[in-house]
């Protein structure tokens, strides 16, 4: 056990243990922190993997600006405790063995598969994706026309919230 | 010994933490009475005069203050997040400061070579951005879980600042950036030695001036700093988003701010002063004099002020600093140690000098309304910084074709 395995299982869990307390509390603010919670996580994650410029991106655009307006949006509209209708049958008599069979199916070809076997180290990533020049070449001249595409339909989401937000004249 | 032959990074990692955070928490200490010194002087008062000479121990006894007073934990709010506010504020505020180099000198600890920095790595600079945009959930959660109008509606106010100057901020340092072709802060000050002319030094400050002004003007505004200190301005909100805090949490969140008003100067000295560089050529050499020499001045003229004006307990505590003073300055005149501090003194000096700049500006400008706030940053201030991104990528272009 070394210290980068240690780091990937404390992460792993409190990621996972994230997760689960999004979906089980009750007050949305607690919702919101605990996805922050597995955003920084999986940044952590990026960062043992040695993709130090994914890490601090994930922090910066999920935990801190995307999360920032959905616990703003909270504050703002005041959200009390939620609502919880009564369990469907269905979700109790189908939806468990389900997903237990699911975890099951997903534990098992996990375990055969091989390639998923290799170190934990910054050797593991392609060496393409780890440093920040690297990455900005293949976005900017391979994948220029699709991250160029993705940009304009940002735009247009944002031109469309003004237009809805704007008050009429 | 074992144990550091084993594990050099982390022990030395840790001997670095402590002495940051010890010499973080005294400097936050001594800049509150910094500050209310100089706002007093530019107000035409004294400030703090009776606690110690000169008030010295003024920031002593707030703290005892603050550790002693009961610490009131509203019974409507929400108790874990009304905790978990404030020690994200102050912990996130000490992080950042763990990427900034000090210095670009080599010292042993425990006879292991490190560098002036605890957490070395080449993205410092999108690290410490990347650790401040989660900074606005202290003060966001604070405001929510107080349970207060007051706390509500200044955490509103202060998210909504945050997230708008931090835009801002973010866009006034990539033509830095660009110039240097870097994330990383050794980069960035080398890419600053040298001299236009043979005079101006090599600063980014002076082709990056427009950014330099949009940098510093967001960095006050993110700091929640007046004359943006909307967030808590007294005369409408009572305190705003900690007005229910009391006790250690409340000076947790003043720790915290007075740490990222000294990360931003940190980073505006490394990006646009020229870090720990100094203004003078190499060839002077008695430059290397000048910490040395500032200390025993300062030391001196410590020990004249008690022989002269005061007296009784005072004189001994004034006799204390100043001995330390001078034999700071003795150590700094060993040939061993000179080249160590220069870089250090340097760095400190630009920071010293641009809080100075923050005091001024809260002591000279009165505070902006908040629909003035959010249209200068968003109408005025981002433009110019893009503005600004945009010329500098052209001119580089240009001057590379």
């Amino acid at each position: 056990m070394n210290v980068p395995v240690i780091m990937f299982f404390a992460c792993a869990l409190l990621a996972v243990f994230g997760a689960v307390l999004l979906i089980l509390a009750k007050e949305p603010i607690h919702s919101a922190l605990a996805l922050i919670l597995v955003m920084a996580a999986l940044a952590v994650l990026y960062l043992l993997l040695g993709a130090e410029f994914i890490a601090a991106v994930q922090l910066i655009v999920y935990a801190g600006a995307i999360m920032v307006l959905f616990v703003f949006v909270i504050m703002l509209l005041n959200a009390g405790v939620e609502d919880r209708t009564n369990q469907s049958l269905m979700a109790k008599y189908l939806g468990l063995p389900l997903s237990g069979f699911l975890v099951l199916d997903l534990a098992w070809w996990i375990a055969r598969s091989t390639s998923g076997k290799a170190e934990l180290t910054a050797s593991a990533v392609p060496a393409q994706a780890s440093s920040t020049i690297e990455l900005s070449n293949l976005l900017f001249k391979q994948f220029l026309f699709p991250f160029e595409a993705t940009s304009i339909l940002i735009l247009i989401a944002m031109v469309g919230a003004v237009v809805l937000a704007r008050r009429d004249p | 010994m074992g144990f550091i032959t084993q594990h050099p990074i982390l022990v030395v990692s840790i001997v670095k933490v402590a002495v940051l955070l010890f010499a973080v928490l005294t400097v936050n200490a001594y800049l509150t009475w910094f500050e209310r010194k100089l706002v007093g002087h530019i107000q035409s008062r004294i400030g703090p005069y009776f606690v110690g000479a000169h008030g010295l121990l003024q920031p002593a006894a707030d703290g005892l203050k603050f550790l002693f007073k009961e610490d009131l934990t509203i019974p409507t709010s929400d108790r874990f997040v009304f905790c978990l506010a404030p020690l994200l504020s102050l912990t996130l505020a000490l992080t950042t400061l763990a990427l900034i180099p000090f210095g670009p000198a080599t010292i042993y600890i425990f006879g292991q070579p490190t560098q002036l920095v605890v957490a070395d790595t080449t993205l410092g600079l999108l690290m410490v951005f990347a650790i401040t945009s989660i900074g606005v959930y202290g003060v966001a959660l604070a405001g929510w879980s107080s349970n207060s109008k007051f706390s509500l509606l200044g955490s509103l106010r202060s998210s909504a600042q945050m997230i708008s100057y931090e835009v801002s901020l973010t866009l006034s340092i990539v033509g830095v950036v660009l110039l240097a072709g870097s994330l990383d802060f050794r980069t960035l000050v080398e890419g600053q030695a040298g001299y236009w002319w043979h005079v101006l030094p090599r600063w980014r400050v002076f082709p990056q001036i427009v950014g330099f002004m949009c940098y510093f003007i967001s960095a006050i505004a993110e700091t929640n700093r007046a004359p943006f200190d909307l967030p808590e301005a007294e005369s409408e909100l009572v305190a705003g988003f900690h007005t229910e805090y009391s006790s250690f949490k409340f000076a947790m969140f003043f720790v915290a701010e007075y740490t990222n008003m000294i990360t931003v100067s940190c980073l505006a000295s490394i990006l646009f002063l020229g870090g720990w560089l100094s203004p003078f050529p190499d060839r002077w050499t008695w430059q290397l004099y000048i910490p040395a020499v500032g200390l025993l001045v300062t030391g001196v003229a410590l020990l004249a002020d008690a022989a002269f004006k005061w007296n009784g307990i005072a004189r001994v505590q004034l006799v204390v600093i100043s001995c330390l003073a001078l034999g700071l300055g003795v150590l700094a005149l060993n040939p061993m140690v000179m080249p160590i501090i220069q870089g250090v003194f340097w760095l400190l000096l630009k920071v010293f000098l641009l809080i100075f700049f923050y005091v001024w500006a809260r002591g000279t400008l009165p505070r902006f309304r908040y629909d003035q706030l959010m249209s200068f940053g968003w109408k005025l201030l981002l433009p110019v910084a893009l503005l600004n991104l945009v010329v500098t990528a052209f001119l580089i272009v240009w001057m590379n074709r």
